[in-house]
This record gives structure tokens, sequence and C-alpha cells, in this order.
């Protein structure tokens, strides 16, 4: 199922309340970085019906330009380290978070491994005061 | 208070201990970093603890010191080379990471693996959730003074992987499930050796676990510990022995059966109490339930393939263990190199570039000894997988940690950490 980022948190909170759906427990949340595609990004939310047991995949599509969408924390707080993880790798703002920073990365991280541009491949690295080139680049 | 008649000294008591000068304790709380390099987190797991003297104002888990990016790493193989990364991914319960990634990509494909293969997987699954829980069992008895359940939890444990290794020849991470089967069969005296383990096991683990539930410190320590009420767990996504433990009955197993999962009779063990001493009773009950799982499973075990036929899907190879270890067997190499020339392109093509996966994407969660294991997966008609998301359960699980400590004695921070079971090969990832 495909909302607009802005009906998101209505959409869910429907599906929580209506007591055919009742999708009360919020199995996963993740996205996926498409750089030919418009919208780029998608957020995808897994749910899952404790009564009814069944599933539902809700995504979202995001701009490149401002890749935003309000926080879900108020409807299912296990979303807190989920959308911090999605912010860490995608570099995806989640509106009204209470504490959005990096969860797996390094603080100090730059870019956001998981987006198709970003390389794979060596990263430098820092040991003993010295900067060590990133393996493919030290050319021996 | 007067002294004592006797006393040739004054004696000091509770009453009479000057109170003033200690009132400034109580005024500000104190901060300090449980971990990363902690015995007790069970890898690199740190807490950043606020203590007010011995009670836990509030708690805040770090984590990412393990990160091995294998998510991205997965993005930039081909899909049947995934397997050998997810399955170092949660490093104590590797047959559920192979067996979730396996399964998303054959419902991408469409396909389903033959039946020994898909009982062969069942059972090792269900061996791999034991031993996870017996050094579940052996490294919590430990960090609560029970040290010699660690050495038999260990000892037992090594049991079963020892049959690991016979199937796969690795102890772990053993990359032993292929998209559409298995890499091969089980050797020769693999069953005979199931079957002895289930002649041993059962006794074992009803020792272990009267050797816990009659031992005084053990109850003292886990009951009533690290409580969390049912919908609090829900909300905050955990699952697993958890949320069992609080009265929750979800298992995936049950709730959304893969892999065969429906065709075998088991008991979900449920507890109210939610406290840590309900978490070690439903691990214990499940490690009967699964060998309960693993004994249907060799008798049912059918004769036959443990490879899908498609030769355009099916891993080329034919493996054996030869003198110089496992390698492709001599009828195979000679079936490619002198009979056949389109085994041989098949053979190169499938090495070199691997499978293709229709587009789409899949959600598939699998019941690992942790909780709800799911693999997000995503492909765009390529040899590659165009996204590999893992929802881990340890990952969700630690975000209930503070909500169980907060409110408690540091030493209980050790019982309720345990009590998770996080395993952070599988939360950092």
């Amino acid at each position: 199922m495909i909302v607009a980022p802005d009906e998101l948190v209505a959409s869910l909170e429907s599906l929580r309340s209506d007591a055919d759906l009742a999708f009360d427990f919020l199995s996963d949340l993740s996205a996926t970085d498409w750089p030919d595609r418009v919208p780029r990004f998608w957020v995808a939310y897994q749910l899952y019906s404790f009564r009814h047991r069944h599933r539902l995949r809700v995504k979202a599509g995001l701009a490149e330009e401002l890749p935003r969408i309000d926080s879900v924390t108020g409807l299912y707080p296990t979303a807190d380290w989920l959308e911090r993880e999605v912010f860490d790798f995608f570099g995806i703002v989640f509106d009204g978070h209470p504490d959005l920073r990096r969860i797996i990365m390094p603080d100090d991280w730059d870019g956001h491994p998981l987006r198709k541009d970003y390389a794979l491949g060596g990263v430098g690295t820092h040991y003993r005061g010295a900067f060590i080139l990133p393996v493919d680049e030290r050319g021996m | 208070m007067a002294d004592p008649p006797d006393a040739p000294f004054p004696v000091e008591t509770a009453e009479s201990m000057p109170h003033e000068p200690y009132r400034g304790l109580h005024e500000e709380t104190m901060v300090i970093n449980m971990g990363p390099q902690h015995p007790s987190t069970h890898g690199v797991l740190r807490l950043v603890l606020e203590l007010d003297g011995e009670n836990v104002v509030s708690c805040r888990p770090v984590v990412g010191y393990l990160h091995t990016g294998i998510e991205k790493n997965c993005e930039w193989r081909s899909w049947q080379q995934g397997v050998a990364f997810v399955t170092r991914m949660d490093y104590l319960s590797p047959f559920f990471n192979e067996m979730a990634y396996v399964i998303a990509v054959e419902r991408l494909l469409g396909i389903e693996a033959p039946e020994r293969a898909r009982v062969i997987r069942v059972m090792l699954s269900e061996l791999n959730r034991i031993a996870s829980h017996l050094v579940w069992v052996a490294t919590t008895a430990l960090e609560l003074g029970a040290v010699s359940v660690m050495l038999y939890g260990f000892r037992e444990r090594e049991t079963i992987l020892d049959i690991f290794e016979l199937a796969s020849g690795l102890r772990m991470n053993h990359a032993y499930m292929r998209i559409g089967g298995l890499v091969m069969d089980l050797p020769e005296g693999a069953e005979e050796r199931v079957r002895a383990l289930l002649r041993l096991l059962p006794g074992r683990i009803h020792e272990y676990e009267n050797l816990l539930s009659a031992n005084p410190i053990w109850v003292e320590r886990t009951r009533g510990i690290g409580h969390v009420p049912s919908e609090q767990l829900i909300d905050l996504g955990a699952t697993g022995p958890i949320l069992r433990a609080s009265g929750v009955d979800y298992d995936v197993r049950r709730a959304t059966p893969y892999g065969g999962y429906e065709q075998y009779e088991f008991d979900v063990p449920v507890r109210g109490e939610g406290d840590c001493y309900a978490r070690f009773e439903v691990r214990m009950e499940e490690m009967k339930q699964s060998l309960r799982i693993v004994q249907q499973c060799v008798e049912r075990l059918p004769r036959g393939p443990v490879k899908i036929e498609d030769p355009k899907l099916r891993f080329p190879g034919d493996l054996e263990v030869g003198p110089d270890g496992i390698g492709n067997s001599e009828r195979y190499v000679r079936h490619i190199m002198d009979e056949s020339m389109e085994a041989l392109i098949n053979h190169f093509k499938l090495v070199t570039q691997g499978i293709r996966v229709p587009p789409g994407e899949v959600y598939q969660p699998v019941e690992s000894p942790r909780g709800e294991l799911g693999y997000y997966v995503v492909s765009d008609g390529t040899n590659r997988p165009y996204r590999v998301r893992v929802r881990d359960p340890s990952f969700v699980n630690l975000q209930s940690l503070p909500h169980m400590v907060v409110g408690g004695l540091v030493a209980d921070t050790v019982a309720c950490t345990a009590s998770v079971d996080p395993v952070m090969g599988g939360v950092d990832r």
C-alpha cells in the first residue's frame, strides 16, 4: 500500500484503530534508495496485527531534495531506533522524532552509507594520530 | 542510644551514626558507562547509566560498535553469495538468518525447496535454537553467580555444534542453505548423531532447569526483576521470549508459518509474570519444544533431492568430501569438462553471474531464538539484491531494556540485560 508522505501518520492511525484491520504492531521500518526514480527514497513500514494475524506493508515516497517525513514514534514507540537507523543510513529526517541522532555509525561520520551513491570500498582510518588511506587508494 | 553496659569503648550503632554529612549523596546523580568492554553485556553493548546511589535513574543503550556493513555488502554480491554474509550477522543463530534470507528470495522467485531440504532446514534451525538458548542460560547463570551451569551449557552446545560441523564443515557461520535448497545433503551418520542427541538432551535440559530453579540465588536475582507490562512491550516492538514471558502468545512459526512449520506439532510456551524468571522459564520450555520438533523431523525425513531441479536456478555443483576437503565430486567435474558443453556453460554462467531474480519485494519474518527476525528483500531484476534489510530482534528488543532497569538496582541491570539476550553481531549488523 502506498500513501503520500503527509498522510502517513493519519493512515497508520486509521489502520491501527479500525477494528477489522487492527494493525497494532510495527514489525519493521526501513528505506530503499532509487536514484533513478522520482521520488527517490521509499520508506517502508511493515505492520502486523496480533488479533487478525495479518501483515501489511505501507510505503511512502520522498523526494530527493527534501527527504523528510513525519515520525511515527507517537503511534509506535518502537520506531524510535528504527527511524534513527534510517536517518543514519539514508539521511531521511523524521519530523517530530524525540532524539534523532546517528545510531550505528559514529556521530561524526560523513555521509549516509546505504545510499546508492555512497561508494562501496575503502574508508580512510585514523590510527594513533596518523591518517591511513583507504585500501583502494594506497597504490601498493 | 546508650552504650551496652559491658562495652569498653563507645559502640556506634545505626541510630548513633551522624546523618548530616551523608545527605549530600542524594543531591546529585552519577553517570557511569557500563561497557562497551564489560563481560556482562554479551559483546560490545554500552549502557550509559545514571545512578542515584545504587538505584538506576536512567539508562541509555549505545550500540554500533560491531557494525560490519553486511546490508550494504549484500547489495554488491550475487544472490547466492548473500547467504554467506547473512549467516555472520547473529552469530548465535546463523541458520535462522540463512533460512529467512533464502525463503525471502525463494518467494521472489516463486519456487519452493524440495521437501527433504525443508525438513533439514527446520531440523537444523531447531537444533540451533537449543544451542542458542544453551549459551543464553550458560552466560546468564555465570553472570548471576552459578558458574557450573556455564560449563554444562557450553558443553552441551558443543555437541550440537558438532552436528553442524558434520553437516556444513563449520561450527558457526555455516552458509549451508542455498536458494532452492541446501548446498549438499546431510553426510552419512548425521541422522544417527541427531538421534543420539535426542536421547541425551532431554535429561540434561531438565537437569539444568532444576539446577537453576532450585538455586536460591538464581531465583532471588531473577524473580520480580525487570518487569515490563505486555502492552508496553508491544509498543516497543519486543518479540520472542521477552514478549511471551509477558503473556502475549506471539510466535512467528505459529502466527505466519514459513518453511513447513505448519506441519509440526509444538506448543508455544507463555508465562504471565513478565520478569526475568519468566523469560528463563519460557526459554527452557522452548528448548523442550524444539526437541519435539527435531524428533518429528527425524521421523519424517524423506528421501530425495535437497536442491531444486531447475538447472537455471539450482546452484551448480555436486559437492562431496574428498581427500583434500570438500569440493566438487569427480563425477561432476567429468560431466562438465568432458561430457556436456551445455552443462559447462551453465556452470560458468551461474558461478560468474549468478541467478536473476524478478523485480519485487518481500518481507519474510522467521522466529529466531530472540524473536521476529525479518528480511525485507528488494529485487530490481538483476543478478544482485537491490536491498537486503534485516529487522534483527536483538536490535529492537534492546529498546525495552531501559524500561526494565530504570528504578531498579545496578546489580539487576546485569540480570535484565542478560534476560533480553542481545547478540551484538545482530544488533549492529
